[in-house]
């Protein structure tokens, strides 16, 4: 029902708060700098939360930082995909030979398979985080291009365009004023939808040992544990391998459930009751 | 003094079964001040007319002839001077006044739009004038409904806001194409009064198939049929002395008038009779009217009629 998706809603914001803000004061929260080394391989104590790891680094203070790097990559490559292909769905919508060109190149992005091209590039690049981004960029702007093309395509031939240019508004104007207005709903969805896809590649990458391994990300912490072989045979891995995959779990379920929660703010028809009920 | 003038203009849409002739071979002229009716059924280019008037029809659109607006021809000039006319000079109100409105826009600002897209006004000083065309076509405490979105109006007020809308710029001709389409009765009644005051000052070219609207407000009326015009007089002359079949057949299917339909459709715009188009659906056709094609020819002085009974 309704109240069911404001309330996910609110605990997904509420989970997104927690990591922004540990995010943002990373240095004034996290106990010790995570490069800094002490004794290797500490247990969970009151001077190491979550103990050290294989070079003592404290683990919690690595996850603090790590939230800084998932974050934002996510939100960078996010942004910037929206933009680029908002604008590109913006004008490929409206202007049809324009328009046929950049659903051309779409398609073949499309068809490319995603992450083993990721992968690849990723493998043939020096790691960083800057890289990572570029590489994540690639790719992220062509679904919301296609979307907001095939919206634009409808909206474009109602009448309240009409009547704009009835009084005289130009092509750009018209696109402005009076398109984009009506979807950023959708843009506003295709950027969660992107953000979780991102921390999760991310974190993929990572994993294999693809990320930076300066800035350490969620992933890279992952990456480094499960180098470290003693994880397999001791209780170790519940303060090294865990925590890390939880704050990716818990930062995508968070993401999820906002998007679940706007998709029905921006569309009203999701709360007849038809559609409640399966909540 | 004549302010918009058209000549033998054609607007044909080529289609891949053909092509589509909406307007035919059509003159009129339009006098500073006049309110000049078009009236005639769904489908024989009336709102076509109004856009080709706009210039904004498919660029794939054929458009010849001339379209004089105070000695400049609308057809040649470039997109950015039409831009200039749209809205400032000439002015179109559609017929859908429901979904003429951008729901995520505020009634006011979209009506603010014309007047800073054309007056460089302020934000603040174009809202102010907003309100000002709200009162103007009599919306109630217009300074809060400026504020409201186009959801929160009745079909009647939006009519209102969209009427708002094509008079913001002061426009010296004004298109509106059925503007009381969709309305019910008395509000049809106060919308028709509504224009009827408003456009006092202003040439209007009212396209319409409501007899009692174009009535009510026209000064001249002609008739439309597949695409060319078959009569036209002074509303007077059109409502005392009709002369073409069917103009007869169009009062004669008033309620007042009995009611009676005009037999038959109007045919395709893609395969047009030979001879007279109108000689299928008329009761008084002769041989001559199925091989020639009469010419539109002045029987009195004003009163033109494109049939060879008259």
């Amino acid at each position: 029902m309704i109240e069911g998706r404001k309330i996910l809603g609110s605990v997904g914001l509420g989970i997104l708060a927690v990591f922004v803000i540990v995010a943002v004061l990373a240095p004034y929260i996290a106990p010790y700098n995570p490069h800094q080394m002490s004794r290797p391989m500490e247990h969970p104590s009151s001077r190491h939360l979550l103990g050290t790891n294989d070079i003592g680094n404290d683990i919690l203070s690595e996850i603090i930082y790590g939230t800084r790097v998932s974050l934002f990559i996510a939100f960078v490559v996010s942004a910037i995909s929206m933009l680029v292909g908002t604008s590109l769905g913006l004008i490929a919508g409206y202007f049809d030979k324009l328009g046929f060109v950049i659903m051309r190149v779409v398609d073949i992005f499309l068809t490319i398979p995603r992450l083993p091209l990721i992968i690849v590039i990723a493998a043939s690049m020096r790691p960083s985080i800057w890289n990572l981004i570029a590489i994540f960029l690639i790719f992220g702007w062509t679904m919301t291009a296609r979307i907001i093309r095939s919206e634009v395509l409808t909206l474009r031939s109602r009448y309240y365009i009409d009547a704009t240019k009835m009084i005289g508004g130009s092509d750009c104007y018209i696109l402005w004023r009076h398109i984009l207005p009506n979807v950023i709903p959708l843009v506003v969805v295709q950027f969660i939808m992107e953000a979780i896809h991102v921390i999760f590649t991310e974190a993929g990458l990572s994993f294999l040992g693809l990320g930076d391994p300066v800035a350490r990300s969620w992933g890279m912490v992952l990456h480094y544990a499960f180098e470290c072989p003693i994880i397999y045979v001791s209780d170790v891995w519940m303060w090294w391998m865990l925590p890390p995959g939880l704050c990716i779990v818990l930062t995508v379920l968070g993401l999820t459930f906002v998007g679940y929660a706007l998709e029905e703010t921006l569309n009203p028809k999701l709360k007849s009751p038809a559609y409640g009920r399966g909540l | 003094m004549t302010l918009l003038e058209i000549s033998d203009l054609k607007t044909h849409f080529p289609t891949q079964s053909g092509i589509v002739r909406a307007v035919d071979t059509i003159d009129l002229s339009i006098r500073e001040r006049e309110t000049f009716g078009l009236i005639g059924e769904t489908g024989c280019g009336k709102t076509v007319l109004g856009l080709t008037l706009m210039r904004l029809l498919h660029p794939t659109t054929t458009v010849e002839g001339t379209i004089r607006y105070r000695g400049k021809n609308l057809l040649t000039i470039s997109e950015a001077e039409m831009r200039l006319i749209r809205g400032e000079e000439i002015a179109m109100i559609l017929q859908n006044p429901t979904t003429s409105l951008n729901p995520v826009m505020r009634v006011g600002e979209q009506i603010a739009e014309a007047i800073r897209l054309h007056q460089g006004l302020r934000r603040r000083a174009a809202k102010e004038k907003a309100v000002e065309m709200l009162d103007a076509v009599r919306i109630p405490s217009p300074a809060q409904r400026a504020n409201e979105y186009p959801h929160e109006f009745s079909g009647g007020m939006k009519q209102r806001a969209m009427i708002a809308m094509g008079l913001a710029c002061d426009p010296a001709l004004i298109i509106a194409d059925e503007p009381t389409k969709g309305l019910d009765v008395t509000i049809k009644a106060q919308i028709t009064e509504l224009i009827k005051e408003t456009t006092k000052e202003k040439a209007m070219l009212l396209i319409t198939h409501d007899l009692g609207v174009a009535r009510a407000l026209c000064d001249r009326i002609a008739l439309m049929y597949a695409g060319e015009l078959v009569e036209y007089a002074t509303t007077e002359e059109i409502f005392e002395n009709p002369l073409h079949p069917y103009t007869r057949g169009f009062l004669g299917s008033l309620p007042g008038n009995g009611l009676v339909p005009i037999p038959g459709m109007s045919p395709s715009l893609i395969d047009l009779p030979d001879g007279c188009r109108f000689h299928p659906r008329c009761s008084h056709a002769k041989a001559v009217c199925r091989k020639k094609h009469p010419e539109l020819i002045e029987v009195e002085a004003g009163h033109f009629v494109r049939c060879f009974d008259a």
